[in-house]
């Protein structure tokens, strides 16, 4: 039989679950709320002036192909910022879990990214590669290829993949290498003795067992390059060349805090809510399925 | 430090307890060299009078200043003045009951008062219809063209007189390429410097109603045939080599000072900069027009920022506001404003000042700016002034970069820049319509 602790009382688990409740609704309901709310409304930027419009300001969304654009832009940043800060960070844990000496110093550095501020990040990646003055551009010029982030695209994106990939992968790294670090050896051995390649070992032991671990950093990863990546973005590209980099969370920042237009904005981030809702309600009901706890 | 700071706090205390003086808050995002003249014009009106304080605070970026005044105003603790860049201009006119009109606070004040004194590009652009001033002008710059005379003699070309029509720049770029230099031209503020002030520049519309200075129902116009000509004329330039695209707002000058871009159109108030810390000889022209456009040269636009005066203030703190304004218009101080930032003089007695002095003849091409401003504007050439500007600079900056890329043509940008700006000033005039 299924032991349980009962609470007897009827108002104590509630007055112990209060703190956290107070600072969910405070910073994360009640702002969701308010966003709602501007996102039918049309206001000058003094906020003077408030006319419900219903839903105009989503109207004007759809009508816009430059913000349809940023939806497939988006998709693309995103993927690539999940993917490689996923692959190369669990690269990257794998090799520090064989590591016999030093790994304290390994681990320490790997981790050292994370307290960089979003906004820095971007402007150290900008650095590196400034067409005319930057350190890896003039490496790059010497291997044959014009670097020029300012009007290239695709290079654009890269820069901003690059620095937003980097910043995340402490992250990942940490919780991939606690993730190694309670495989059971005895697992591992056994395959060992079975005659099983380190290949073969990863493949079929040591990635499954941690399939609970990369489904967990898959969520946060998506929301990372949905939500937090729009300082990256400013410092680097502001968005450009043209609206190339220009993804959805950037638009918000910008049309709400630059272009004072907060109607418009609070209709984006709605948007952007509801499909980062929608992800994870489908990564939890078809991916989780393929995760073995 | 912290005992410094809280013997500061104490005096301060104590002086005001003394002498009940009225404090004035004013919010700007002036910095460097710019920033000691805020704080030096503070100084120097506090100890003209013992009634009124001017408090100036640093707030950050003009955009970091305007966002964080509009929270204050919603919190209901806005500061007095408030300094606001020019594509701010068209937003504050249209917030009603957020500011007081200049005029306005003058008049009530009793203080002298003429606003013919002021130079009528600098004013006009921070003019209601009606003729009242609504903000007052403190920095004011304009969109010229700086070029490197030691490349220009490297690639032997005459350094006395710079290029002066798009012809002769794209002449000078091509042998200056020859010579081997790689960034011939680059241009900063491509929105203001290649389209706005090269309407004006041109006497075409940029926008309809007289740029939107008449109404706020106005419409973008950069589509017309000179408008494709020129961004055409610079998208083959940049294919050639000739026009290098350093990227958006300010940054690329920091690619004329290092030497690396021989020429470049950016605003005035990068004089102080270039003569700060470049290490060639330099000079400064008008900006470039076409010689076969009749009536160019006209003038450049304005940019820079005006000082805005917050509602819902006491009396007496709006009367000194009007003496501290009174102060700032006076000539010498306005002429010692002027010399030391590079930005233009708002009044005709400054500049005329600043001439007898001989400041001009002692820094040559000082006076370039001055000279494109001081002229008498037509409907066409008064200034800029619309709504989501801020949004439309960026639209701006989108599509010209996709000229540059090759990705568009001249035509196919500037079409697109009609039309996504006049989506944005028929929201502007719609949210607005009903004040």
């Amino acid at each position: 039989m299924e032991k349980r602790v009962v609470f007897r009382s009827p108002w104590l688990p509630w007055v112990l679950m209060a703190p956290q409740l107070t600072v969910i609704a405070v910073f994360f309901f009640w702002p969701a709320a308010q966003a709602l709310l501007q996102s039918l409304q049309q206001s000058d930027a003094f906020g003077g002036s408030v006319e419900w419009v219903g839903l105009e300001n989503f109207r004007n969304l759809w009508n816009d192909p430059g913000y349809l654009a940023s939806f497939y832009t988006t998709a693309l940043f995103s993927s690539l910022v999940a993917v490689l800060g996923i692959g190369l960070s669990l690269l990257l844990a794998v090799f520090a879990d064989r590591i016999v000496k030093g790994t304290l110093v390994y681990t320490t550095l790997l981790i050292w990214p994370y307290a960089v501020a979003p906004a820095v990040a971007g402007v150290l990646w900008l650095f590196m590669f400034a067409p005319s003055v930057g350190v890896l551009s003039y490496a790059l010029r010497s291997l044959g290829v014009d670097w020029n982030h300012l009007l290239n695209g695709t290079h654009a994106m890269t820069l901003v993949v690059m620095a937003a990939v980097w910043k995340q992968i402490s992250y990942n790294f940490l919780f991939f290498l606690a993730g190694l670090q309670s495989i059971p050896k005895s697992l591992i051995e056994a395959a060992a003795i079975d005659g099983a390649r380190p290949w073969r070992r990863f493949w079929t032991i040591v990635f499954p067992l941690l399939s609970p671990t990369t489904f967990f950093l898959l969520v946060i990863n998506m929301v990372y390059a949905f939500f937090d990546t729009f300082a990256i973005v400013d410092a680097a590209t502001q968005g450009g060349p043209g609206k190339e980099t220009s993804i959805l969370v950037y638009k918000v920042y910008y049309d709400g805090f630059k272009a004072m237009d907060q109607g418009s904005s609070a209709a984006q981030s709605v948007v952007l809510m509801v499909i980062v809702v929608a992800l994870t309600v489908v990564q939890f009901r078809f991916v989780e399925k393929k995760v073995n706890y | 430090m912290k005992l410094k700071l809280a013997a500061i706090a104490l005096a301060s205390a104590f002086t005001v307890s003394a002498q009940a003086q009225t404090e004035i808050q004013w919010w700007h995002s002036m910095t460097a060299v710019n920033g000691e003249v805020v704080n030096d014009l503070a100084k120097n009106f506090n100890a003209s009078q013992n009634k009124y304080k001017i408090v100036p605070t640093f707030k950050g970026t003009y955009d970091e200043s305007f966002t964080a005044a509009v929270a204050a105003h919603r919190a209901g603790n806005a500061p007095h003045i408030l300094q606001v860049f020019e594509v701010g201009t068209a937003t504050m006119m249209a917030s009603k009951g957020v500011t007081v009109p200049v005029g306005k606070i003058m008049k009530d004040a009793g203080e002298k008062f003429d606003p013919k004194a002021y130079v009528s590009a600098v004013a006009g652009y921070y003019t209601a219809p009606s003729g009242e001033m609504l903000s007052f002008p403190f920095n004011s710059s304009t969109t010229v063209f700086y070029f490197n005379k030691d490349a220009f003699k490297a690639a032997g070309i005459d350094t006395a007189k710079a290029p002066g029509t798009w012809p002769e720049v794209a002449l000078a770029a091509a042998k200056l390429k020859a010579s081997g230099h790689k960034c011939p031209i680059s241009i900063a503020w491509q929105g203001w410097t290649q389209l706005e002030s090269f309407s004006a520049w041109h006497n075409v519309e940029f926008a309809t109603k007289g740029n939107g200075m008449q109404g706020m129902d106005a419409r973008m116009k950069v589509n017309s045939p000179l408008h494709v000509r020129h961004i055409e004329n610079l998208a083959n330039m940049a294919k050639q080599g000739l026009f290098v695209y350093k990227g958006r707002a300010n940054v690329p000058e920091a690619s004329f000072i290092s030497g690396e871009c021989a020429m470049m159109t950016t605003s005035t108030g990068f004089y102080g900069n270039v003569a700060k810390n470049a290490k060639f000889s330099w000079g400064l022209a008008p900006l470039p027009h076409y010689p076969d456009v009749p009536g160019a040269p006209q003038n450049t636009v304005i940019g820079g920022a005006s000082l805005w005066v917050m509602a819902g203030k006491k009396a007496d703190e709006y009367k000194g506001i009007a003496q501290f304004f009174s102060y700032l218009s006076e000539p010498n101080v306005q002429a010692a404003t002027h010399q030391r930032t590079g930005y233009l003089p708002i009044t005709m007695a400054a500049y005329e000042l600043t001439e007898k002095s001989g400041f001009y003849g002692k820094n040559p091409g000082t006076d370039v700016g001055v000279t494109q401003m001081i002229r008498k504007t037509t409907d066409k050439s008064r200034g800029i002034r619309l709504g989501n500007y801020v949004q439309i600079r960026t639209i701006e900056d989108e599509e010209l970069e996709q000229v540059w890329a090759g990705k568009k043509s001249a035509q196919e940008a500037l079409d697109s820049i009609v039309k996504r700006g006049n989506e944005l000033l028929e929201r502007f005039e719609k949210a607005n319509k009903k004040s």
